[in-house]
């Protein structure tokens, strides 16, 4: 049952992106254009998914078990260290790049763009290279 | 500053349908959605993996269903050079491994749990973004 309840939380997340244009580079780089002209839109997609994730988060956190797995898996890690800082400067320059964010760029092979291929191909690289080094 | 093409509603709807998305995951399978964990664990060896890879599919399914329901066509355009593309996406793939998480990660999951370790990753990550774009507008 899980399997299918991916699925189908991967499709809306999809739908999402789209609606949002979160999956479109350009308003994501009109969004971290703040010093110049500024589209203030993907605060409001982040506003809109917090209000609803945050709730369901801490009403949930304590129960049992999730209805269809043995166990709530939530990160232990509260650690600020090295590693968090340094990858988060490398995903923001690449972010800041081209405007695709891991969901969006996924989501975007849908349209058969090659660019979008690219991309992706080389996340998994980089994907890679932080897994042997970590 | 200048404030252009603002879609506030536009937004904040797609922001409702990631939130439910993330919401039920949790409350159904128990999990937090972050996309570049999902997507880097197909690289490694653990138990979730056909439930990562369909999660991922279902990320490519959804501008089909919405493509095919609404008629609507979908543009984006990426008119970034060969080389440019690769940097960035090596980039974003190592630094959200390392940095253990994403826009979705960090920045929903993340700050839903009130997480500090993810806020001040969605800080990071975000002030770099900016300061990303405003160097290359000058380049």
């Amino acid at each position: 049952m899980n399997k299918l309840v991916s699925l189908i939380c991967g499709i809306i997340f999809g739908i999402g992106l789209v609606i949002s244009e979160m999956i479109n580079p350009e308003k994501v780089l009109g969004f971290l254009n703040i010093f110049r002209d500024w589209d203030p839109s993907l605060a409001f997609v982040m506003i809109g998914a917090l209000i609803i994730s945050t709730p369901v988060f801490h009403l949930f956190k304590n129960k049992d078990k999730p209805l269809f797995s043995s166990n709530f898996s939530i990160p232990t890690n509260k650690e600020i260290d090295k590693k968090l800082i340094v990858g988060s400067i490398f995903f923001g320059a690449g972010w800041g790049l081209i405007g695709l964010c891991p969901g969006p760029a996924i989501t975007s092979l849908a349209l058969l763009n090659i660019s979008s291929g690219i991309f992706v191909a080389s996340m998994f690289v980089g994907f890679y290279i932080a897994i042997k080094i970590k | 500053m200048n404030i252009v093409n603002f879609t506030p509603l536009s937004a904040l709807t797609g922001g409702f349908l990631i939130g439910l998305s993330v919401a039920l995951f949790f409350i159904l399978n128990g999990r937090m959605i972050g996309i570049s964990g999902i997507a880097s664990s197909l690289l490694t060896s653990n138990d979730k993996k056909i439930e990562n890879f369909l999660f991922l599919i279902g990320l490519i399914i959804g501008p089909l269903i919405y493509n095919l329901f609404l008629g609507k066509e979908i543009n984006i355009s990426i008119s970034n050079s060969l080389i440019l593309l690769i940097i960035a996406g090596a980039m974003v793939g190592f630094g959200t491994r390392l940095g253990s998480g994403c826009t979705s990660g960090h920045g929903i999951s993340g700050i839903s749990r009130f997480s500090l370790r993810s806020i001040i990753a969605t800080l990071t990550f975000m002030i770099v973004g900016i300061i990303t774009v405003f160097i290359s507008g000058i380049l």
